[in-house]
């Protein structure tokens, strides 16, 4: 019903547009007076007052009317749910909007029948208010409108305003998703440092949640706080991290100069793009790249010069990584350096500097800052890179900084406490949690810190 | 002031003996034989002849797109930069091809030096602005070398008593003029023989251009300069030489004077009386 209420209202938008348009017009005429605002906008008044407060009841009325009904079909049906508890309320609720509006149902018995006569029956009547009750502001909208549009009215005015007041709404949304995510991450993480000590988990060495719990099964008396300590994890994304930028920083931003103040016109226009490429190839697949070439690559390689490798390194799942941000590294760093005017490499060149002088001793200078946020960027990336490191760097949360050995990540330990069945307030599920919002600071972080920069960047040429 | 030549001036003042003499005796630091210059397929020069008399200052003048910065550009290989560009013809500097395989870009560049349109400071400090060249270069062995040669680049440019106390300061920070003036004494650090200017006071204000007008007649006693203006006025004021492009061509050049007064071609007569252009 609700797609049908919204098609009509959108239809009556349209038509709303031109009406008010031609009103205008023939106001104008009648009058001999010059509108105002042009035709347009008083067809823009008369659609926005006519439709825009029916569009927002419907959306209320389809956000709240399920939860209503709900509400006065428990109520109805209080004899069958005596003694229930929630999730078995709730699954016969499930079952019984099944029954009335089609769908896969559990089981059914008699009080469900009649809790779905009366969804059904409910739904109708509450389908036909909200039918009559947009008519009516349709209606009253319409003529309400109407009769304003006048050739003094200042419709454009009008027009302007409300156009604001929809990109407002569009950013609170965007800006109170992001709020609403990083608050759930707070709460949650809040419910975990209730059984973990804070300064447990952040300076805690050790990290193995598999044997959070003391006791087995039933007897399970509490959790094991010393098992939940991050370092391990932060150690090991920075080491992936670090050798990931060893390998990007260099091939990325030498390629970037390459393409930018070497390539010719047609090397530039085929490299550029499959750089480009390179970005957007998944990242699942760089993972099986990197777990089934390059670890036993290296590892074969470190045997055959004596060293002991493991199976998975944190060697072959950081150069994969470094090699998945290049195109980053190399594509923002050629933004950068483009944008240094060429009048400086001209006066660079005019004083008798060669080609490799003038981009040492000017274009890198003067681009610095740039490059700089660019290799920030690249690493708030690959800090929150998940799948080459579950598929080539391990499990294990290893503490070490030899790279030959298997290792663990935050994003990685944080799919493997929510891979499987867990309890939803397990000390070990709320960890993820906690994990989760320790990577949010650490990448919000580096964030600020790379758009201070480019700021500063932005300064120096305007 | 002879004491503060370089070594580069002195050096030509030497060879001053060896260089071909003008017809009115002055020597001729720069000769430009039939240039021809294509962009692409696109023909930018036809055939240029053109001499550029030592210690005088030589104004090209001429409506938008005539070739002008093409012409100067030849004269210190700017165009190579240009994937398209292509020059043909012979350009001697002290008798010498310049486009000649044996010439080194760099050492040219070093010997004639360019002054642009926009003031281009580089993004660093006053000092390290001016002491770009020489460090490329390595003129200077010491730091106080290289102090002296900033300072004394900075005097010749007359922005000395204006920056001395903020050397360290960016170079961008400093007003359109002064940083003109501070391009100006980037190019003198080098010690060139040949300063080339392409319009270097139209992005400036008419008391900072009376300023660099100023400079560039005191610059000609030690350095040679060939000057692009859109302002007949400025090419009166500054040049002893003027050469009027038109079209590609190099249509007529002469003394400012004659060339003011009593243009021989009827476009230089029209250009200057400003009937078109
Ligand atoms: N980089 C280039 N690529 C292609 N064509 C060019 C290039 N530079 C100049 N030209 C062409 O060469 C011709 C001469 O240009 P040039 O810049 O020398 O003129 P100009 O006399 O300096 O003009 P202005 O007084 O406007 O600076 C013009 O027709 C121009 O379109
Ligand atoms: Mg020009």
């Amino acid at each position: 019903m609700f797609w049908t209420y919204f098609l009509i209202l959108i239809a009556t938008f349209v038509l709303a547009t031109f009406y008010g348009r031609s009103r205008a017009l023939q106001v104008s005429n009648a009058q001999a007076v010059k509108l105002h605002s042009r035709p347009g906008y008083h067809g823009g008044f008369l659609a926005i007052v006519t439709v825009i407060p029916a569009l927002l009841l419907l959306l209320a009325w389809v956000i709240v009317a399920p939860n209503i009904l709900n509400n006065i079909v428990i109520s109805e049906s209080a004899d069958y749910l005596s003694g229930l508890s929630k999730p078995e309320v709730e699954a016969f609720l499930r079952d019984a909007r099944a029954i009335a509006f089609g769908g896969i149902v559990g089981f059914t018995d008699a009080g469900k029948e009649h809790a779905a006569e009366l969804f059904a029956s409910l739904s109708r009547t509450s389908n036909i208010l909200i039918g009559v009750a947009l008519a009516a502001l349709v209606a009253a909208g319409f003529v309400f409108g109407s009769r304003a549009i006048v050739p003094s009215m200042r419709a454009r005015h009008f027009v302007e305003r409300s156009v604001m007041v929809a990109l407002i709404v569009c950013s609170a949304v965007a800006i109170f998703t992001t709020v609403g995510i990083v608050l759930s991450l707070i709460f949650e993480s809040l419910r975990f440092f209730q059984q973990v000590p804070v300064l447990d988990f952040v300076f805690g060495t050790h990290w193995s949640p598999q044997s959070a719990f003391i006791g087995a099964g039933a007897e399970q008396t509490g959790t094991n706080p010393e098992v939940f300590g991050a370092i391990p994890l932060l150690v090991g994304t920075m080491l992936i991290t670090f050798i990931a930028i060893m390998v990007a920083a260099p091939i990325g931003l030498l390629s970037a100069i390459y393409l930018s103040d070497y390539a010719t016109k047609t090397v530039r226009s085929v490299a550029k793009p499959v750089l480009e490429i390179l970005a957007g190839i998944p990242t699942v697949v760089y993972g099986f790249f990197a777990a089934l070439v390059v670890a036993p690559f290296i590892r074969g390689w470190g045997e055959s010069i004596g060293l002991s490798v493991s199976s998975e390194s944190a060697l072959a799942a950081g150069v994969v990584m470094g090699i998945m941000i290049i195109p980053f590294v190399s594509s923002l760093s050629d933004d950068v350096i483009n944008a240094v005017p060429q009048s400086l490499r001209d006066g660079s060149a005019g004083l008798g500097a060669t080609k490799s002088e003038t981009i040492r001793r000017v274009v890198l200078p003067a681009a610095l800052p740039g490059i700089v946020s660019a290799l920030i960027l690249a690493i708030s990336r690959a800090i929150g890179e998940t799948m080459i490191v579950v598929m080539a760097a391990g499990l294990a949360a290893n503490m070490t900084i030899n790279p030959l050995e298997a290792v663990t990540t935050v994003t990685v330990q944080i799919v493997t406490l929510l891979v499987g069945d867990q309890e939803f307030d397990s000390a070990k599920t709320l960890a993820a949690f906690a994990l989760g919002l320790l990577l949010f600071c650490i990448t919000l972080a580096l964030n600020v810190f790379a758009l201070r920069v480019v700021k500063k960047y932005r300064e120096q040429y305007d | 002031m002879a004491m503060e030549m370089t070594a580069g001036t002195v050096q030509t003042q030497n060879m001053t003996g060896a260089l071909p003499l003008a017809e009115d005796g002055v020597p001729i630091k720069m000769q430009a034989q039939k240039v021809n210059v294509h962009y692409g397929e696109k023909q930018a020069l036809y055939g240029v002849d053109l001499d550029v008399r030592k210690n005088n200052v030589t104004a090209l003048i001429g409506p938008s797109g005539c070739g002008k910065s093409t012409f100067l550009r030849c004269l210190n290989r700017m165009n190579d930069t240009i994937d398209i560009c292509r020059v043909g013809g012979n350009i001697l500097l002290d008798n010498e091809d310049i486009y000649d395989q044996r010439i080194d870009v760099v050492e040219l560049r070093a010997r004639v030096g360019m002054v642009f349109q926009k003031p281009n400071p580089f993004p660093k400090s006053i000092f390290e602005n001016v002491a770009y060249g020489p460090r490329i270069h390595g003129l200077a062995q010491s730091k106080a070398e290289l102090d002296e040669i900033v300072a004394t680049s900075l005097q010749k440019a007359g922005l000395f008593e204006e920056v001395k106390d903020r050397l360290d300061e960016p170079g961008t920070g400093l007003s359109g003029g002064q940083q003109q003036r501070l391009c100006i004494a980037r190019a003198i650090a080098v010690s060139p023989e040949v300063i080339l200017m392409d319009e270097p006071c139209s992005a400036l204000d008419p008391i900072a251009t009376a300023k660099v007008e100023e400079l560039i007649d005191e610059l000609r006693e030690n350095y040679t300069i060939v000057i692009v203006t859109h302002s007949m006025q400025q090419a009166a004021r500054v040049s002893q030489r003027t050469a009027f492009f038109h079209l590609g061509y190099l249509v007529e050049e002469g003394k400012t004077n004659d060339i003011f007064t009593n243009p021989k071609d009827q476009r230089t007569q029209d250009y200057i009386t400003g009937r078109f252009g």
